[in-house]
This record gives structure tokens, sequence and C-alpha cells, in this order.
């Protein structure tokens, strides 16, 4: 079943064409990598499936809905996550709190009810920290659940990110490079944690990443950018032995 | 274990603060009873509690929201000057003072909070500095309309004029409520020491409660990364406006302390001006940003100082301003934080009551 179509995706910055007719479709339960040399415009294009950037081409279709042109705001409650290359945590909170805050649009209660600590603040909050410690035990950070997010280990607060995402229970996740600046040890265990979350939580997953063994070694199909455009898509071992894929790499 | 300990930690340090408040309360009115408190400082205890209100609700905006205002004062003459006319319309019609007081701050907080909102709608939309400085100028554009508004009333209602009070045209026996310039007189100064501390407990508590809740976080959230904000769906320019008119109300609230403590409101730059909207934010940022005790503290500290240092004449402002410098370090030099953290009132407490295998048996569990 078709979860994602994008067709025809495009976007410039002045005179740099960034994005250019990029499809792509995405099966629902599937995981996809995406990858292409630096500046390729992989961030872009996550960029303009969530609604950070607006398109100047193109449509983005979300289980049959069209999404272009919402905001991120719309986007995320239609069902897609993402994480940032460059880290984004709300660092002054707790890593608990950075995952409740996910939870934001599944569990309510008025502000009112908050500031008098009605019933339904007192149920609700206890939800949410039930929820939220049960993501947290997935990514092995509940003993780290009341430390301040800024505090945590580099390849902890990627995982949080990750955690924080899949708190707003989305269809689609989608993650930017989330092994950067990880040893293969921490590595290893983030494939094994992906591999878990998508059983888990039955979440479609598009990763972006440099490391190619660990592309290799989870994504299912894979899409290369090159210049903005898609140069290649297929099966891992069929792709990454692709000439033209080498050959953008490693240059001629 | 550790994880209770730590969920509670915050509501602890809410009732720590609390209690202070009520020891404090408690022993200014001892102090009153007893005769033994000087007239200066009973002049302040209200001040004491309308200027805490402030720093505890513009902490609101800078501290928990991340946005800069400078026009706080604008908000506390809004509520000053409504809960005043208020009062002042409705002195014969209403005798219960207690039904009075609470409508006029209600209507104080309704009106600032109407204000903040529709600033916010406009500004928060925008980034950067543009709310420092459309706050400014919304808090200098209030003071002078209100010293340049009249209102009347008489037997066919209210008369309302923006030049002078013979253009009111009021029928003989109309009473004039708004002089210009002259502002609101004749208020009953109903506000008293206990109102005011209520009224700062309350205060305290919403915020308090506000941050320690679902809107509170997502506030955080827009103050701690606006990108990953909108990425988890968080809808940036509702809980922006939000905390922003909640700590317009808040002023408005201050404002409806102060103008029925005097009985003659006027607004000036002193009470109004910018000035107080920074010295609000001195407080703030002395006190620790997103720091709301702090807020009270610093608030206290620093409307006692230059009273008390009035003996001093000319050199009065001078210590202030070590004053301010010493507490900045204080607050945020990196060697004091840790020597802070080191000699914290909880561990001057257990050296006094020394009890070595207690100590030993606590510290084993919080490692653990
Ligand atoms: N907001 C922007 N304004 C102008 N140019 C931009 C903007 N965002 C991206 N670009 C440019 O678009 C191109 C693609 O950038 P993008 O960040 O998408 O690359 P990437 O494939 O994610 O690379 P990397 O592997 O280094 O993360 C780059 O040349 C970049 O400089
Ligand atoms: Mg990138």
């Amino acid at each position: 079943m078709e979860m994602l179509t994008v067709k025809n995706l495009g976007i410039s910055f002045g005179g740099l064409r960034a994005v250019d007719s990029f499809n792509i479709t995405i099966e629902k339960g599937e995981l996809y990598g995406l990858i292409g040399p630096n500046g390729a415009g992989k961030t872009t294009a996550f960029n303009l499936l969530t609604g950070v950037y607006k398109p100047d081409t193109g449509v983005i279709t979300l289980d049959g809905k069209n999404i272009t042109g919402l905001s991120t705001i719309e986007i995320n409650k239609a069902g897609i996550a993402r994480t940032f290359q460059n880290i984004r945590l709300f660092r002054a909170l707790s890593v608990l709190d950075n995952v409740k805050i996910g939870l934001h649009n599944d569990y309510k209660y008025s502000t009112l009810a908050g500031i008098l600590r009605l019933p339904s603040y007192r149920r609700i909050e206890k939800q949410m920290n039930e929820k939220a410690m049960d993501i947290l035990k997935v990514f092995d950070l509940d003993k780290e659940a009341h430390l301040l997010s800024a505090n945590l280990p580099y390849g902890k607060q990627r995982k949080l990110e990750i955690a924080r995402a899949l708190a707003t229970n989305p269809k689609l996740l989608l993650l930017d490079e989330p092994a950067a600046g990880m040893n293969p040890s921490e590595t290893d265990e983030l494939m094994k944690t992906i591999t878990l979350i998508r059983k888990k939580y039955d979440v479609t997953i598009l990763l972006i990443e440099h490391d190619m063994k660990l592309v290799a070694g989870i994504c299912e199909k894979i899409f290369v950018l090159n210049f903005g455009t898609e140069l290649a898509n297929g099966l891992p071992g069929d792709v990454l032995n692709n000439p033209e894929v080498v050959k953008a790499y490693l240059g001629e | 274990m550790t994880k209770i300990k730590e969920l509670n930690k915050s509501t602890r340090n809410n009732i720590i603060t609390l209690g202070i408040i009520l020891v404090f309360y408690v022993l200014c009115q001892i102090l009153i009873a007893a005769g033994v408190m000087s007239n200066l400082m009973q002049g302040l205890l209200v001040p004491l509690c309308y200027y805490s209100i402030l720093a505890v609700s513009l902490n609101l905006t800078v501290g928990i929201l991340g946005e800069l205002s400078l026009g706080h004062a604008g908000f506390m003459c809004i509520g000053a000057f409504t809960g005043a006319f208020f009062t002042r319309c409705t002195e014969d019609s209403i005798p219960n003072v207690f039904i009075r007081y609470t409508i006029a701050v209600l209507i104080g907080a309704i009106f600032a909070a109407l204000f903040g909102g529709l600033i916010g709608v406009v500004v928060l939309r925008l980034r950067g500095d543009y709310l420092a400085i459309v706050t400014l100028a919304f808090g200098e554009i209030v003071k002078n309309i209100i010293n340049a508004l009249y209102i009347g009333i008489d037997e066919k209602g209210f008369h309302i004029s923006l030049q002078d009070a013979s253009n009111l045209k009021m029928a003989e026996g109309g009473d004039i409520i708004v002089n210009g310039a002259k502002g609101i007189t004749g208020t009953s100064r109903d506000t008293t020491f206990t109102i005011a501390i209520l009224l700062l407990i309350l205060v305290y508590v919403i915020i308090v409660n506000l941050i320690n809740s679902r809107s509170g976080r997502a506030i955080m959230a827009i103050r701690d990364n606006r990108i990953a904000a909108e990425s988890v769906g968080i809808d940036i320019t509702r809980f922006k406006l939000l905390a922003f008119t909640i700590s317009a109300a808040m002023a408005g609230v201050a404002g409806v302390l102060y103008s029925h403590n005097i009985s003659s409101l006027v607004a000036t730059p002193k009470n109004f001006g910018y000035n107080m909207s920074i010295m609000i934010l001195v407080f703030v940022v002395l006190g620790g940003v997103g720091n709301i005790r702090g807020s009270i503290i610093a608030a206290v500290i620093l409307t006692l100082l230059p009273e008390y240092l009035r003996f001093l004449a000319d050199y009065r402002m001078l210590i202030y301003a070590i004053v301010l410098i010493v507490m900045m370090i204080f607050n945020w030099n990196p060697a004091c934080i840790t020597w802070r953290k080191n000699h914290s009132f909880k561990d001057i407490l257990q050296s006094v009551f020394k009890n070595k295998k207690e100590e030993a048996k606590a510290s084993g569990k919080e490692e653990a």
C-alpha cells in the first residue's frame, strides 16, 4: 500500500536548485534509505516533506491526502515526524519532558485544568508519564528521564530526538543522519533500536545516512540523490554497486 | 525512589516558596501587632507584593516564553486605571469591599489581558526584537493616552473626551472620574497587606502550575527550540499568545493592588513609564531568568534596599548599583554557582545536625 508519494518536488534558493524533480513512493511498513553526497539536497528534501520549506513545484500525498504547502504543525498532525541533522532538543527541559512534549497533541487537557490541577490534569499527566517512560525504555533512556536533556551524551541526544518524534505517533518517521557522531557500538545498538521501533510502533521509516554499513544493513530500499535530483533507486545491493552512484560518491 | 523524589522536586520547591511567603506574612503581622515595625516598612509591605507579582509575571514572558517585553508597566497601568475606575464608579452601589475588590481585580486583569492579547496577535508572529520595541512603545502610548483622557459621569451616563474636562459637556452635579493628567482621585484605599499577600500567592500558584502543565511545557518548548516545537505539532502562535496574555493579566492584577493603595492615581513616567518596565526586568534578570522564586526575592531586596539606603543620601544609588553588580555575579558567575551548589541550605542544615550514619545512607541512596 502506498503511504507517501512525492511527485516532481523542487525548490530553489536564489540561483541554486537544491532539490529538482524529486520523485519517491513509500510503501507502508518499509524502511527506506536516502543517500547522496554532501550538499545533494537530502536535508532540504526532508524540510520540504515536513513543510519547513514550501516547494516551488510538485505534490506530496500522504495516505491519499494532499499535504503540499501545509504548515509543519499540520503535517506533523497528519502523521509525519522527524529528527534533525543538527540536534534540536528542548535543552533546558528534562529528558522526560522532551518526550512529553511529543505527546502534546495526543494527550490533552485544558490550560485551565492544568492551572487548577483538576482531576483531568492528574489523570492525563499520569498517562503521559507512563507513555513517555515506555518510549524512553525502548531507547534505554529511562534511567536518564530526569536529567536535563542538554546534559546527555551526544549519542543519547540523538536517540532522544527519535523518541520525541516517535511520541507524536507518526505514520512516517524521517531520520536525518541518526548515527552521525556515534561510535560503532552505538551505531549497532541504534540499528537494533530502529528495527525494534518499526515493529513495535508500526511506523514506516525514511532515513538519511552516510554510514553505508547501517544503510545496507537495515534499509530495504534506497534512494540516491545527487545535485538535487534522483540518481538511482532500488535494493541496497544493486544501488550501492551502481557505477553512477559510486562515481557520485568518489568523483571521477 | 529517585523517580518519585525528582518528580516532586518542583512541587517541593513551590511549597517551600509558599511557606516562605506565609512565614514572612505572619512575621510582619506579629511585628505590626507588637508595634515594633517602622512606618516606612509598613508602607512598603504592599509595594513588595505588587513588585513581586510584576516580576513573577514578567518572568513568564521573559524566562518561560523567552521573549523580551519592555512594556510591562503599560499592562500594570491598564490594570490600575480600569480597576480604580470601576471602584470609583461603584463605591456607593457595591458597599461590600470584598465583592467590589474581587470584581476590580478581575476587571484589571481582563483589560490588561485584552491589550496583551491584542499586541500579541500583531507582534508575536514576528521574530526577533520586534516584541521588545513594540511593547516599549505600547507602554509609553498607554501612559500618554491616559494622561489625556477625561471620563465623567452624570445622570445621562458616561462622557469621554481626549481634550479637556470642559469638553465632557457634563450636566450639573456630574462627577469627573478620570481627570486627564490629574488621574483618578478619591478611590477608596482598599488594598491591605493581607489582600496583597493573597493575590501574590494566587499569581504565584497560577504561574507555577501553568509552567508545570501541558501548556507550560509547550511554551518552554517554543523557547528552547521553535523549529523542533513546530516539528512535534506545537501551535507556536497560540502558546506564545497564551503566555503573553497571562503575563499581561497578572501585571494588571499588580496594577489594581497599586491603584487601591494610593488615594490619587496618576500616570507618570515614574510609576508607569519605561523606567518602571526596565526595573521589573532588572528584578527578573537578577532573580534568574525563568526562576520564579528568584524573581520574588530580587523584587523584595531591590525594593527594600533603596529605601533603607536613604541615609546615605547621594551615595544611595552608588551602593544600589554595586549591589546589583554583586547580585549579578552571585547569580551568574560559574564559580559562584558551583560554590552555591556546594554550600546549599540543605547542606548547612545537615552539617548542623550532624548524623554521619544518616548522611552516608542518604548520599548512598542518591547515587543509586
Ligand atoms: N535555506 C537555504 N538557503 C540557501 N541554500 C540552502 C538552504 N538550505 C540548503 N541550501 C543549499 O542546498 C543544498 C543542499 O543542502 P542540504 O542541506 O539539503 O544537503 P544534504 O544533502 O543534506 O547534505 P549533507 O549530507 O551535508 O547534510 C546545499 O548546497 C545547501 O547549501
Ligand atoms: Mg543534510
